[in-house]
């Protein structure tokens, strides 16, 4: 589903991704850990199309197609959902506002019609009450006056709702507390499918009891340092990233 | 009852003259230059009774020796008020182009993006002839509003017409609302006025549509110095609607109208406007001057008069519809959305004169800039000293789209009774580049995220705009901020 190839990536002229290559098929969930700075973000908002993230060499494919030739909007449409490590707030646009549209831009996108009022509300109902969110918090303004935990709960909501097929989650643990971490997981293994792949970048194994993961990768200075199983993942939280990082 | 827009829309398509509505201009033309000799040739060409012309008169001797105001925040070049002329037939049909294709294609486009029909296109555009070839309507729309007016004893029609029907009305409120010498602009259109539009609506009686210049749509030509007159007796309740969605193509610069209301005990008096003359290109090169003097007298109790606006057109904009609460009780409302884009100028906000006891006023104002847009913010509440218990309450948000325009605030605030409650809050905001990049991680069009975050800004403005008139004005803000982005 994902393929990529030797990414060299720079932000503001600083090399930050040096040569990183992975492969994501259909219905794996891959963990990427690693250290502060050692280019999770930036892999996410690469995949995503964030401007000001240049890709200087080697390829991303997304079912055979050329990613990095597409706006951040057709991303999204052809089913890449990145989940925000720092969800933003836009006062004066509401949730429903911002899920209506994205639900038919995807929709016209594929030539389609826009959705109905009513199956749009029942949609949104059904939808919130996996990540526990009282439906009525969603005629605010998007994320405006959101706690850290319910910005990252509209996070995984949003991805409910839009069902995308690649799910990239920056960072979608930090700062949740343990009932929140297990509502979020709800959210992501509703999701999981044959059809679908997630990648979930994170610094913890906390995480991981949620979600189990097929492969867990560690990134270090811009690259994939050490592939593994679910593991991995317990003998990194044991001997911390050093051991990986001096090799 | 409100009529519904998409009939007027076909009105307008079907037919273009009506019989009661046209206006008696005659084929001549001054010639450029302005002296009592010719606001004499105008009041005569128009058949008026002597104190009309008098009242011309003392406002153009007093214009002369009035200068134009310096303090608002906009900068143009000097006018040269003798290069005008002041009387003029409508130039549509010699001047205009013959066919679309002599049309500015950018001008095309924007009508393409807000699904006008071809022929209101011509018409808008200002095309030859089309207002005389197109097939007359045997079963006339405007025959029927104007019969269901008249049997509500409404009297919607142009001010010349009711100077002659109704001289009485007329002497009494014109001028009394917005005095002959009350600004340089003021004076200087109540010296030439020639179009404009009047309305009455009897005591007790709410007038049973809105009433829309869509309606005297032989005045395609938008009168360069508009007078409006409206009265709204006691218990009266309109809505009134100026303006159109579409730019529209116009050979004056210089637009000085006035608009007077005047509303008596327990009246209401709803004015919506949606402006969108031509702006300039993207250089500001052309484009309207616009600047008009409009306020509304509560003149009896319980009076309410309400301002709405939403202004994306003309390059300089001058503006500040105003309120004076006279009467006790009386409410005063500014709702109003400026967008200024590419060279853009405008200085618009508003005054509140709370005169009478217990009255309130409400001013939400807000301001988009993007482009290189230049955009301020002024408004004055005065509290005179035996308004008791006077309530004011002003919003006013800016928005800034891009790092090379500019937003500006001008609250002025007077209060002489200490009893007087008044509450201001202003924020400043802009679109930044994450709120856009989160959109389109979600799939969303970076145009449709701009449109998406201004409508959202302009909400409880397009709340108070009628139903139909609100989604055209959302339609208009999303095609006037085409480009402001990227």
């Amino acid at each position: 589903m994902l393929n990529i190839k030797d990414l060299h990536a720079t932000v503001d002229g600083k090399e930050i991704l040096k040569g990183l290559s992975l492969t994501v098929n259909a219905g794996e969930v891959h963990a990427i850990m690693g250290p502060n700075g050692s280019g999770k973000s930036t892999l996410a908002h690469v995949l995503a199309g964030r401007e000001g993230y240049s890709v200087t060499a080697g390829s991303v494919s997304f079912d055979g197609k050329d990613l990095l030739t597409l706006e951040p909007e057709a991303r999204a449409c052809e089913g890449v959902f990145l989940g925000f490590q720092y969800p933003v707030e836009i006062p004066g646009v509401s949730n429903l506002t911002l899920l209506k549209a994205a639900i038919n831009a995807r929709r016209k996108y594929r030539g389609g019609t826009e959705i109905e009022a009513g199956d749009f509300l029942a949609w949104i109902r059904d939808r919130a009450k996996i990540v526990k969110i009282d439906p009525k918090m969603l005629s605010r303004g998007v994320n405006e006056g959101f706690s850290g935990g319910e910005k990252k709960r509209n996070e995984i909501l949003q991805m409910l709702i839009l069902e995308p097929r690649l799910m990239i989650l920056d960072e979608t643990d930090s700062g949740l507390d343990i009932d929140a971490l297990k509502v979020v997981s709800d959210g992501i293994n509703t999701l999981r499918s044959p059809e679908r792949a997630t990648v979930l970048v994170t610094h913890y194994q906390r995480l991981l009891d949620y979600v189990q993961p097929d492969f867990v990768h560690v990134l270090a200075r811009g690259r994939i340092v050490k592939s593994g199983g679910p593991e991995l993942a317990r003998e990194l939280e044991e001997k911390g990233y050093g051991w990986l990082e001096a090799a | 009852m409100a009529a519904n827009l998409s009939d007027v829309r076909q009105l307008v398509r079907n037919q273009k003259y009506s019989a009661g509505f046209i206006t008696d201009i005659e084929a001549e033309k001054v010639p450029p230059g302005l002296s009592e000799d010719v606001i004499r040739l105008i009041s005569a060409k128009k058949l008026e009774p002597e104190w009309l012309l008098e009242f011309r008169l003392k406002a153009y001797r007093r214009w002369l020796t009035m200068t134009e105001p310096k303090w608002a925040h906009v900068q143009f070049p000097p006018i040269d008020y003798q290069s005008i002329s002041y009387y003029s037939q409508p130039k549509s049909h010699l001047d205009g182009p013959k066919s679309l294709d002599e049309v500015d294609p950018k001008l095309l486009e924007t009508y393409k993006k807000l699904g006008i029909p071809l022929k209101e296109q011509e018409m808008l555009a200002g095309v030859q002839n089309v207002a005389v070839d197109v097939v007359f309507d045997s079963v006339s729309v405007a025959t029927t509003f104007k019969k269901k007016l008249a049997e509500a004893g409404v009297i919607f029609c142009p001010l010349s017409e009711a100077v002659r029907e109704r001289p009485d009305l007329v002497q009494k409120y014109l001028g009394s609302v917005v005095p002959f010498a009350d600004n340089f602009y003021a004076a200087l259109n109540t010296a030439v006025f020639t179009e404009g539009s009047f309305v009455y609506i009897p005591k007790g009686v709410r007038c049973p549509m809105e009433l829309s210049t869509y309606f005297r749509i032989n005045e395609r030509n938008t009168g360069q110095f508009e007078r409006t007159l409206i009265i709204a007796e006691e218990g009266a309740y309109v809505s009134y609607l100026e303006g159109c969605t579409a730019p529209q193509r116009d050979e004056n610069q210089l637009h000085a109208a006035v608009v007077e209301l005047v509303a008596l005990d327990d009246a209401q008096i709803k004015y919506s406007t949606v402006q969108n003359w031509y702006p300039g290109d993207e250089e500001g090169r052309g484009g309207i001057y616009n600047f008009v003097t409009k306020r509304g007298d509560c003149r009896g109790a319980r009076s309410k008069i309400s301002w709405t606006q939403v202004e994306t057109g003309s390059a300089i904009t001058w503006k500040y519809p105003s309120c004076i609460l006279r009467g006790d009780d009386s409410v005063g409302e500014f709702y109003s959305v400026a967008l200024t884009n590419h060279r853009q100028q405008a200085d618009t906000g508003t005054k509140m004169i709370h005169v009478g006891k217990n009255t309130k006023s409400t001013i939400v104002s807000k301001g988009i800039s993007a482009g290189r847009g230049q955009q301020s913010y002024r408004g004055l509440v005065r509290v005179l000293e035996g308004a008791d218990n006077a309530r004011n309450y002003t919003q006013c948000d800016s928005l800034l789209i891009g790092d090379q325009c500019g937003a500006h605030t001008f609250p002025y605030t007077e209060v002489r009774n200490p009893s007087a409650r008044l509450e201001h809050e202003a924020t400043t905001s802009k679109i930044a580049e994450d709120q856009l990049y989160y959109c389109r991680a979600r799939g969303i069009s970076e145009e449709e995220a701009v449109s998406m975050i201004v409508n959202g800004f302009c909400k409880e403005v397009f709340k108070e705009l009628p139903m139909e008139f609100a989604v055209e004005a959302q339609k208009l803000l999303q095609v006037s901020l085409e480009g402001a982005v990227g």
